[in-house]
């Protein structure tokens, strides 16, 4: 590939007639200061859509969770009534919620270390391969990474089925070990690192091609530099690569964060739609509240806790995002 | 010169063992990545039996394709499958041409509340979809779409268009501006502009935005199972089939999932390499 780029023409611009002199304004400016509603006109229709499909359900998520809102306010046989903070209150005051955060965190930190340091470390390792190797490692990420999360799930239910999973089988193989018959879903913590591998599986092809990517952007003779100058691999990945890898970094880990806070049919599928008490996250959580208790209103309480709960991780990104947005 | 070879050749001996131990590590990497995918194919092949067997072969036994027509037999799944297809075209159609809009206005002109834009934008992105699908559910109720195809569509935006949006303004930003502006020079209008010079070399891009638009809204799972009943379900959905209360009918599951899966992977090969670009394009630079 890169002995065809060698050989192949340089490719020259077509020859440019030169800007009349006089005539035309500097092009740039005139974008700028030319019709102000352009801009404008071209959002219109998105902002539009947002507002409808974003905005008004934002709006009342947050009503919502300051009403009285059952099965009866739903189907209009009584008003919604505020309520307050008496929502707040009940979700506060009850130990459940707080052990439910305290998974959900946890699950999440889990779920996001292992993500970025496996991703990181198979996007070093690509660059160290030989060529065929590369291509086996991208062909098994991206059937990985395209596989809709719902077949994952399914697949993983198949692959830790306490009877019949390769699995147990597998494990089964080393001497002394017997886990046929062994039920990863009896307990909470052994069923949430099952469904944290899913998870990590899942993720791990997208953090690889984008650091991969971001690798390539690395001057070669910074790295050399450095090793003359008698840095280690450790020396180098650590003042030369991983400066210049940190804006991606920061958004692979904002953007993990924001996915696996917000996990739901793995844990949902998994647990064939009724997660037990030891499997719920706060999505499922809410989601019981509302769907299942039929108490929309402290559902959307707990949904509207876990989005101040990210706003923390979002401010970061944002800055990231926008510090972007200002140089391109 | 013998020198140079009598102590190149260790040299290069060194480099080959430790590429090869590396390439170990990488074959490792790929078996792991790899394997739940070959087993899903593997066991849909499988005759049923053979699928529960409590120490089963890692390598295909036998060849059947009796699990995909049981598949087909569970349930109706042309119509899922016909659902899911309107849906996902519906929400791609709309999101790329909206999105595009938007994606020029935010990576070609500066005015007064871009930054808000931009922020408004990502901020969207940033809300879970668990936590709309409260207020979402009451508003479809109060609009009369619970269990509409309209419904879904209108709801799946919530997630395409920032993303369509975003995308789009990576692809945007890297059409160089000097383009346009030659353009301009020569004579055409900033329309004009836009589709002789930018809209063709946009158009891998678009292709790509769509491409992956369209397996978003395929594959969503929480939407289609709240808003729809089981007689207008979708195909994610439909995959729940399997497993009723005499148990999980696996190897059939392998067969519903391969085709869930296949057609998806096989789209998402062809567009990754360029999506990849489009995402990464101004995180790279910056």
């Amino acid at each position: 590939m890169s002995a065809a780029d060698t050989t192949s023409p340089v490719k020259v611009p077509p020859p440019r007639p030169a800007p009349p002199p006089a005539t035309a304004k500097e092009p740039g400016r005139t974008r700028t200061s030319g019709g102000a509603a352009v801009p404008w006109v071209l959002l219109a229709p998105c902002l539009l859509v947002l507002a409808l499909v974003m905005g008004y359900p934002l709006v009342r998520l947050v009503t919502l969770s300051f009403q009285k809102f059952g099965q009866s306010q739903l189907w209009g046989f009584q008003p919604a009534e505020s309520v307050g903070f008496d929502n707040f209150a009940e979700v506060l005051g009850d130990s459940t919620f707080w052990a439910v955060v305290l998974r959900t965190i946890l699950f999440a930190a889990g779920s996001v270390i292992f993500t970025m340091v496996a991703g990181m470390l198979i996007a070093l390792l690509l660059q160290r391969v030989s060529g065929w190797v590369k291509t086996l490692i991208n062909i098994a990420l991206v059937a990985s990474w395209g596989m809709p999360i719902i077949v994952a799930t399914t697949v993983f239910k198949w692959l830790f089925d306490a009877d019949y999973g390769i699995f147990n089988a597998l494990l089964s193989k080393l001497p002394g070990v017997d886990m046929i018959g062994h039920n990863w879903f009896a307990s909470g913590p052994q069923g949430l690192v099952v469904i944290m591998l899913l998870v990590v599986w899942g993720a791990v092809p997208f953090v690889v091609i984008t650091l991969s990517a971001g690798l390539t952007q690395v001057p070669k003779e910074l790295e050399e530099a450095a090793r003359l100058d008698g840095a280690g691999y450790w020396g180098v990945f650590r003042h030369v690569t991983l400066p210049i890898l940190k804006p991606i970094i920061v958004m692979l880990t904002t953007l993990s964060v924001i996915w696996d806070m917000g996990v739901f049919p793995q844990v949902f599928v998994m647990r064939g739609g009724h997660p037990e008490a030891e499997f719920q996250l706060l999505t499922t959580y809410s989601y019981d509240k509302a769907f299942v208790v039929n108490d929309y209103a402290q559902g959307s309480a707990i949904a509207l806790l876990t989005v101040l709960l990210l706003l923390g991780v979002v401010a970061v990104y944002m800055r990231q995002m926008l510090k972007i947005g200002e140089v391109e | 010169m013998s020198a140079t070879t009598v102590s190149g050749a260790p040299a290069r001996r060194r480099r080959g063992t430790s590429k090869l131990g590396w390439n170990l590590l990488g074959l490792l990497v790929f078996v792991t990545a790899g394997f739940p995918a070959y087993w899903m194919v593997d066991t849909a092949f499988k005759p049923a039996k053979d699928a529960i067997d409590p120490d089963p072969s890692l390598l295909p036994t036998g060849l059947t394709l009796g699990n995909f027509r049981r598949a087909l037999d569970i349930a109706d799944f042309w119509g899922p499958v016909g659902r899911s297809l309107i849906v996902s075209l519906s929400v791609v159609v709309i999101g790329v041409v909206v999105g595009m809009l938007a994606a020029l206005a935010i990576s070609r002109f500066a005015f007064r509340g871009r930054k808000i834009v931009i922020v408004g934008i990502l901020a969207v992105q940033m809300v879970p979809l668990v936590a709309m699908i409260i207020p979402v559910f009451l508003l479809l109720n109060d609009l009369g779409q619970y269990d509409k195809l309209t419904g879904l569509i209108i709801t799946y935006l919530t997630f395409i268009l920032p993303f369509t949006v975003w995308t789009l303004r990576g692809f945007v930003v890297n059409i160089p501006r000097e383009l346009e502006e030659a353009a301009m020079v020569d004579g055409c209008s900033r329309t004009g502009a836009f589709l002789r010079v930018v809209f063709p070399l946009l158009a891998p891009g678009l292709v790509a935005t769509s491409v992956y638009g369209f397996i978003q809204a395929w594959n969503e799972y929480l939407y289609a199972l709240m808003l729809m009943s089981q007689e207008n379900q979708t195909a994610t959905v439909w995959l729940g089939n399997f497993t009723t209360k005499h148990g999980t009918e696996y190897a059939p599951m392998m067969a519903g999932s391969t085709m869930m899966a296949v057609p998806i992977v096989v789209l998402f090969l062809l567009v990754q390499r360029k999506m990849a670009a489009g995402l990464t394009a101004g995180a790279v630079k910056g």
